[in-house]
Order: structure tokens, then C-alpha cells, then sequence
């Protein structure tokens, strides 16, 4: 098991002034999931930008691969994160596979254009994706769970081996956001490493995930779902009584709010 | 090919002759043939004719281009290249010139000038405040060329009416009467180079037009290959502005019709944008110099042909668009 992404003493504001973050230290290695939990607007997607280097930290340093990712140039970074954005807005009506194959990108150069070799490495994706129909479809004109996994297999494409999501169920009916935990679940199993952003605690269970936490005072909690959950923290966290109990005939624990 | 028809048709017509016999043998003629010339023919087609259908190729195929990169960057299929302010800074560098009551070359070389200026004002006021999104580059363009269209009001209003006035508003409508062959070649190496480079990185644009996150988290130098991109459709456009006065709806409508006919995707429908652009211009300008006896200014022919032609194409596309 290799590590992938070491991530030490990360801290960021915006502006210098109010902070957002502070002393995150965590890893993930090669076919873990990590969920990020955390209440509303205490930094989650900020701190997963940060992973994608999308943003600067203030203080700390995200190591790659054990390389400070900030040396790294952009299209090294690319080679190894694949970031899964909260929602695609669509300006033009691409083809799901035209899409697809810009997942090349980093291993092209600025003036070179995708080859053969590429489209298929596109299909191959569509294919692991189960999604190989809708590769001649305008990517405007499906559904938001098949744009989902479009944006997935464009990762996949991108032959990156860690695969950053925002908050990848956030706009799937409950139907596909089952379907998108499998899919990551599957993924975790081929190997890739995955660092999730949720606002359902019950996911990480699901999934059986680590589970890498920012609770309402800003402290920062980070382990297997089975050291660190527990309901007092749970419950704290989002201000509201939340049980964590087995449930017998699917043998899961579930994290679940009691009657109102 | 259709293009190659094209502009043998449009040396053909003209008000001295319209017999394409006697344009293919001085064509014929030219290349070493022995065939019975017209003398007058031959000053004709290649003093007259000649830069002038190249002069109209050319700049149809730069204002599209250019409108279908904007376009992409910008991520909004309704931008047209003088957007960052091209134009109005093209206009008010040619206005001025007229109002100092300079020749016609130096109208061009201050029209270009202008343009140029304009765009650099607008790319320094992000900067200025800090924000390199596009969308503060953009709101930027709607600054920059909102004061240069009052700069320009004030020089109309200051001009001298018959004269001065008239050549002001005459250039904001667009013309390729007056084009001489050294302005041509003066253009020609903006149009390869920019052009050359636009389609080298048209799938590179298609990734920018995904927007920034996207493109970042691709890996794409995203600030190196904006700013290539930019500043060569910003040459395009300031070139071609600066040698024909404005010429609307061209940038606007052709890259629509080429993503109909191509798809989206830059790789295809660029190399497509370019060639319908121009023969789209040929065809406008064979006809603002044959349709009637006086010359009609070209952005009168592209608003009448243009607009409905958009009209159109958004009907076609009305699926789409919802």
C-alpha cells in the first residue's frame, strides 16, 4: 500500500485574516476512501481545492507522491489528481467522448491534439463507467447522474490514481447516489485512492471509509469511522441528536437522526 | 474548393467586365499560357479585383476565427470578437486620425494602434483590482468600451459635418473599396501567425472553454495559454478592423453556423469557421460592390444578410438551447 497524498499541518484564510483552517494532517494511501465531514461552511470544499492545489495554503504542505506539491507543475499534478467538481456547467455541446478524451490533457503537449490511442483510452473509461452508450450524446442533453459519471471517467481517462470529489451526491436522486457510492466503492477496489466531501455522516459508513473531520470548533479529527464516530461528536457537530446504531438484517451500523 | 469557385466568380463580376472567359485567360495568361489577353482585363483583375477579394478572404476569416475563440474562452456563444473593446478603440483610433486629418495609411496604422491600446486597458484592470477571472475581464471589456464609444461621440460631435463626419461614420460601417495589395501583405503575417497558433491550440481552447476550474485541474497552464489565445484573436480582429472599418454580426454568426455544421468541438468546427468566414465575406463584399452603382458599406450587407441568418440558426438549434 502506497501512500498517495500526505497532507501536513495545512492551514488557510481567506486574505490572510479570518481563518478558515488550521493544523490538518492527514494521509491517503493507494484504494483508501477518506470522507470529509464537517458542518456548513467550516471549509471542506476549500480544504479539498487545497488538495487539488487549486488554492494556496497558508501554512503547511501537501506532499505528492512525498514531493511538496507546490514545486510540482501543474500537468505533474494532473498526472496523478483527478478532481470531480460538484457540478459540470456545460457551455457547449460537446460529445460525452470529446469530453472524455480531454482527460489527455496532462499527458499531451500545449500544441499536440488527442490521437487514436487517446479516443480509446476515452472508451476504455466510458466502458469501466458502464456508460459506452452515451458517447456520441451531446453532454448538455443528459441526465445528472449520467454527467456524474462522465466526470468520473474523464478521472479514469486521466490516468490519475487519486480522484478528488465535491460533494459527489449532492444533486443525485437517492437512487443514484447509491449508485455513485458503489461506483467509488469499486473504484477504491481497483486501487484508486478517493478523498470525498459529504454532508451525510451515513455515507461514511456505507462506504466503510476513513472519515477526516472538521467539527463545529474547528478541530480536526481524523481515523477509521470505527476510532473516531461517535455519537456525542456527531451530534455536536451538527448541532442536532444523531444515534449511531447496528441494524440488524443489512449488518451495517447507520448513522441516523432520531424521530423529530 | 467552393472557396476557390468563389473567388473566381467574384473576379469575375465587376462593373467593368463580367465575362469570367476573359478573367480565366489573363489568369491563364499569367501562369504562361499564350492566350488572347484584354490589357485593361489584366490591370483590372490584379490592380482592382484581385486585393480586394483577397483583402475580403482574409478578413472574414479573421473576424470568425476570432469570434469563435472569444466565444469558447468566454464560455458564451453570444460574444463576438470586440468584446474586450477592439472595435470601439479601432474607432476612435481611426476617428482621430481622420479629425487630424491624416492620410489613409496612417487612419490604418491608428486604427490598429487603438485597438490594440483598447485591449491592453482591458486586460490591466483586472489586474489592477486584483481578480484575473474572466468574468471581471469581461466587465472590464463593457468599461473600456463604454467610455471609448463617448470618446468617439465626442469626436463625431466636434467633426466637421460634411466631410469629417461622414468619413467617421463611413469607416464604422465597414469597406473594402480603397484596399491597395501593400495592405494586404501588411496584414498577411498576422493572419498566418495568429492563425497558425488559434488552430495548433483549438483543442486546447476547447479546455479552456470548460472553464477555469476545470482547465486547472487538467493541468493546463491556464494563464500562459489564455493569454496566447487572447492576445492572437485580439491581432486578428485589430488587423482586420484596422484595414476595413468595423464589420459587424461576421464574428457573431459564422462560428454558430460552423458548430451546426461541425459539431462543437474546436478541433473540427475551427479550420470550418475559417473557411465559411471567408467565403461568407466574399460573398458580401462581391455584392457590396456589384449590387447597385455606389458602394454599400459592408456592415449594412451583414446586418441584412447576418441577422436573419442567425434568426435561423437559433431556430435549428432551438432543442439545444433550452
Amino acid at each position: 500500500m502506497g501512500v498517495l497524498l500526505q497532507v501536513k499541518d495545512l492551514g488557510f484564510s481567506y486574505n490572510g485574516s479570518r481563518q478558515i483552517f488550521k493544523d490538518i494532517s492527514f494521509e491517503v494511501q493507494q484504494g483508501e476512501i477518506v470522507c470529509l465531514l464537517g458542518p456548513n461552511g467550516i471549509g471542506k470544499t476549500t480544504l479539498l481545492n487545497c488538495l487539488a492545489r487549486l488554492r494556496e495554503p497558508l501554512q503547511g504542505s501537501v506532499l505528492l507522491n512525498g514531493e511538496d506539491m507546490a514545486d510540482l507543475p501543474a500537468r505533474e499534478v494532473a498526472r496523478i489528481i483527478g478532481y470531480v467538481p460538484q457540478t459540470l456547467i456545460p457551455s457547449f455541446d460537446y460529445t460525452v467522448l470529446e469530453y472524455v478524451v480531454t482527460g489527455n490533457a496532462p499527458w499531451l503537449g500545449t500544441f499536440e491534439k488527442p490521437g487514436p490511442e487517446h479516443y480509446q483510452r476515452a472508451e476504455e473509461a466510458l466502458q469501466q463507467m458502464g456508460i459506452s452508450h452515451l458517447a456520441q450524446k451531446p453532454y448538455t442533453r443528459i441526465s445528472t447522474g449520467e454527467l456524474q459519471q462522465v466526470s468520473i471517467a474523464r478521472a479514469i481517462a486521466q490516468k490519475a490514481r487519486l480522484i478528488l470529489m465535491d460533494e459527489p451526491t449532492a444533486h443525485l436522486d437517492y437512487g443514484n447516489q447509491l449508485k455513485v457510492l458503489r461506483l467509488i466503492k469499486d473504484l477504491s477496489a481497483k486501487g484508486y485512492g478517493i478523498v470525498l466531501t459529504t454532508h451525510n455522516p451515513d455515507q461514511v459508513l456505507l462506504l466503510d471509509a476513513k472519515a477526516a473531520i472538521i467539527d463545529h470548533q474547528s478541530i480536526f479529527h481524523f481515523g477509521a469511522w470505527q476510532d473516531i464516530l461517535t455519537e456525542e461528536l456527531l451530534s455536536a457537530m451538527y448541532g442536532v441528536p444523531l444515534r449511531l446504531i447496528e441494524v440488524e438484517g443489512i449488518d451495517r451500523m447507520v448513522s441516523i437522526a432520531p424521530s423529530l | 474548393m467552393l472557396l476557390l469557385i468563389g473567388v473566381f466568380l467574384a473576379l469575375s463580376l465587376g462593373r467593368y467586365s463580367n465575362d469570367p472567359i476573359k478573367v480565366l485567360n489573363v489568369l491563364l495568361s499569367k501562369l504562361g499560357m499564350n492566350v488572347p489577353v484584354d490589357p485593361a482585363m489584366v490591370s483590372i483583375v490584379f490592380n482592382v479585383r484581385l486585393p480586394r477579394v483577397l483583402a475580403s478572404v482574409m478578413i472574414g476569416a479573421m473576424l470568425s476565427l476570432s469570434g469563435a475563440v472569444y466565444q469558447s474562452v468566454f464560455r458564451n456563444p453570444l460574444v463576438s470578437p470586440d468584446l474586450l473593446g477592439v472595435s470601439s478603440g479601432a474607432a476612435v483610433g481611426a476617428s482621430a486620425a481622420i479629425l487630424l486629418g491624416a492620410g489613409l495609411a496612417t487612419r490604418q496604422i491608428f486604427a490598429f494602434a487603438g485597438g490594440i491600446l483598447a485591449v491592453l486597458i482591458t486586460s490591466l484592470v483586472p489586474r489592477l483590482l486584483r481578480n484575473r477571472s474572466n468574468m471581471m475581464l469581461v466587465l472590464s471589456g463593457i468599461i473600456v468600451g463604454g467610455f471609448l464609444s463617448s470618446v468617439l461621440a465626442i469626436m463625431k460631435f466636434v467633426a466637421e459635418e460634411q466631410t469629417q463626419l461622414a468619413s467617421i461614420v463611413y469607416w464604422q460601417l465597414g469597406s473594402l473599396a480603397s484596399i491597395l495589395g501593400n495592405e494586404l501583405f501588411a496584414i498577411l503575417p498576422v493572419f498566418l501567425v495568429c492563425s497558425t497558433l488559434l488552430l495548433l491550440l483549438s483543442w486546447r481552447i476547447n479546455i479552456l472553454s470548460f472553464g477555469d476550474l476545470e482547465a486547472r485541474t487538467l493541468g493546463v497552464n491556464l494563464r500562459q495559454v489564455r493569454t496566447i489565445v487572447i492576445i492572437c484573436a485580439s491581432l486578428l480582429t485589430a488587423s482586420a478592423v484596422s484595414i476595413s472599418g468595423t464589420i459587424g454580426w461576421v464574428g457573431l454568426v459564422i462560428p454558430h453556423l460552423s458548430r451546426l455544421i461541425a459539431g462543437s468541438d474546436n478541433t473540427h468546427s475551427m479550420p470550418v469557421t475559417l473557411l465559411i468566414g471567408a467565403i461568407f465575406m466574399l460573398m458580401i463584399d462581391t455584392l457590396a460592390r456589384t449590387v447597385s452603382t455606389v458602394e454599400v458599406p459592408l456592415s449594412i450587407l451583414t446586418g441584412f444578410v447576418g441577422a436573419p441568418l442567425y434568426a435561423l440558426l437559433l431556430y435549428k438549434q432551438r432543442t439545444r438551447l433550452e
